[in-house]
């Protein structure tokens, strides 16, 4: 549905985003997932044909978006970042404004108009000033814009952000409900929307492509290592921290031992493994050989979190040999 | 042609919702008839003053009263347009609303036009109100028809000028105040090179004389349609319209 090829976007004097390919298939969801300024938005310009690329391709549903774009227009429903709305607009208003401006007859207008503001919940504020609305509405009235005339593809540029968790989770829903008939590109810096929402993820970091995959693969790629919770009683002062940390340091496939809390008598470590190595029956092991009260031991599992801090690290650190030559 | 009339009326709701519109109707009427009221004020002294004298030329409200009166309007023209075509590109740039217009299926010239045309509607609705005092005259007195309609004509060619002008320079920031600011010293300074050149025969002087958008109003004034001056009008509104269509062909690949 949407193809990406080598796409690169320089402004003035930097580079926004660095020969990037992908593809999207009809009826995914996938996430976009980059820190702040990684090229996320930019992107997405491009798809809808806001910005032209520099150099490179990208077409949806086979259509060029420097040659064709008023095809590709037609097809794709965009939530940039700030929704784009007139204050002064009552909220019917100016969905009847977008839908007549995305092209869908006069006739239909009224008719859809109903339809989304039902399915967005912005139902109850459709006489309401939009100036007046709170960030919430806001963001589903932007919602309803996008999906207004039945897209093909919607682009959705950070479609939570600023929302209170409630408003989170029903938008969440809202997307996931859209998943099948429409192909959804959503952007987010917040990694457990992707793993709620998305069967993909393509992440980015500095412009240039570093992941792409499903969230199931990259989570089992990345979780060779496992990581530990192990709690002690340590009322009285005893154990002492150090000699615990150290012991602990010891045990066979122990890759990093953390000291997290040590509150209430209580010490909390967290404890990584190496590259496929099991560690849970050792660290058992030596916690009961040292008398010391084992309170509890869990596997936590490295979050999609710390996946990608990983990944965007080591990305970094590939990068930094290169920045001391030049320096050099 | 349905998103040009669609945006059109954007605009004219965007005018009318906010107390804008109202503000500069009242600040056109209220001048104009302030104008008005003295013009013929002093109209009515020196008649009477002809009638107690007698003798003297022929006196006429088209001369005396209306054609000093529109060319009047057209210099409060050059202060209404940047006031209506500040906002028109630079609030939809400030507000992010830009990106739905340019991600929508239409054109960017569907877009201009339909700004333009709402602002010169805008334009219109404030030079009705000065039909009420013209109305006036016809009223008690009997000037002729065609010179008033023509000098309409001319406001109207003007303003439509003046306000791709202000188009044009609100695409090139976020800032309204900006974007008001340089329109306004663009009329201030077409009124001024007006001025300055008025007496002056030197070819340089003549040309700046011609591009002064404000020379090419006073025949219109007079009730001659002269139709380089029509000719003027127009082509200066299509390179302004078409100025502004470029400015957003680079809007999309500069920032």
């Amino acid at each position: 549905m949407i193809k990406v090829e080598g796409l690169t976007k320089r402004y003035a004097r930097t580079v926004a985003v660095d020969n990037i390919s992908f593809e999207v298939e009809k009826g995914q969801i996938v996430g976009f997932l980059g820190p702040n300024g990684a090229g996320k938005t930019t992107t997405m310009r491009v798809l809808t044909c806001f910005l032209p690329p520099t150099s490179g391709t990208a077409t949806v549903a086979g259509f060029d978006v420097l040659e064709n774009p008023m095809e590709v227009k037609k097809r794709i429903g965009y939530l940039p970042e700030t929704p784009p709305l007139y204050p002064e607009m009552e909220v019917i208003e100016y969905l009847k404004f977008v839908g007549k401006l995305k092209g869908i007859a006069s006739r239909d207008v009224p008719g859809r108009v109903d339809e989304v503001m039902k399915r967005c919940a912005v139902d109850d504020v459709r006489d309401k000033l939009i100036g007046k609305l709170s960030k919430g509405y806001r963001q589903r009235v932007g919602l309803a814009q996008a999906i207004l005339h039945n897209p093909d593809v919607l682009i959705l540029d950070e479609p939570t952000s600023g929302l209170d968790p409630k408003q989170i989770i029903e938008t969440r829903e809202l997307i996931n409900s859209l998943a099948g008939d429409h192909t959804i590109i959503l952007s987010t810096h917040i990694l457990s929307e992707v793993e709620h929402s998305c069967e993909r993820v393509i992440i980015i970091s500095h412009g240039k492509l570093v992941a792409i995959d499903s969230v199931a693969n990259l989570t089992n790629r990345l979780r060779g290592s496992e990581a530990v919770a192990l709690e002690l009683d340590a009322a009285g002062g005893r154990p002492n921290p150090t000699e615990v940390q150290q012991r602990l340091e010891t045990v066979a496939g122990v890759s990093r031992v953390m000291m997290k809390d040590s509150k209430n008598g209580k010490l909390i470590f967290e404890i990584e493994s190496l590259q496929g190595k099991q560690i849970r029956a050792d660290l058992a092991r030596t916690v009961v050989n040292s008398g010391w009260n084992l309170n509890e031991l869990r596997s936590v599992g490295l979050s999609l979190e710390d996946i990608f801090l990983q990944l965007t690290a080591a990305e970094q650190k590939d990068t930094e040999p290169e920045t001391q030559g030049v320096q050099a | 042609m349905r998103s040009v009339i669609l945006i059109c009326r954007k605009e004219l709701n965007a005018y009318f919702t906010s107390p804008i519109a109202y503000m500069l109707m009242a600040f056109f009427a209220l001048i104009f008839g302030f104008v008005l009221f003295n013009a013929t004020r002093d109209f009515i002294r020196f008649s009477f003053q002809m009638q107690a004298q007698g003798g003297g030329a022929p006196m006429s409200i088209n001369d005396q009263i209306i054609t000093p009166l529109l060319g009047f309007a057209s210099t409060i023209t050059l202060f209404l347009v940047p006031m209506i075509t500040m906002r028109l590109f630079a609030e939809e740039k400030r507000s992010g609303t830009i990106e739905l217009l340019l991600t929508s299926p239409v054109t960017d010239l569907e877009i201009i036009l339909g700004k333009w045309l709402g602002a010169m509607l805008l334009f219109l609705c404030i030079l009705a109100m000065s039909m009420i005092n013209v109305a006036l005259l016809f009223a008690w007195g009997k000037p002729d028809l065609k010179p008033v309609l023509v000098a309409y004509l001319g406001l109207i060619l003007q303003g439509g000028c003046l306000l791709a002008i202000g188009a044009f320079i609100s695409t090139t920031t976020k800032n309204q105040i900006i974007a008001g600011g340089v329109t306004f010293f663009v009329c201030l300074m077409l009124w001024l090179l007006n001025w300055f050149t008025a007496n002056d025969t030197g070819a340089v002087y003549q040309v700046i004389n011609y591009l002064s958008i404000v020379t090419h109003f006073d025949n219109f004034s007079k009730g001659v349609v002269e139709s380089k001056d029509v000719i003027f009008y127009l082509s200066m509104i299509f390179f302004a319209l078409f100025s502004t269509s470029r400015a957003m062909e680079s809007l999309r690949w500069r920032s």
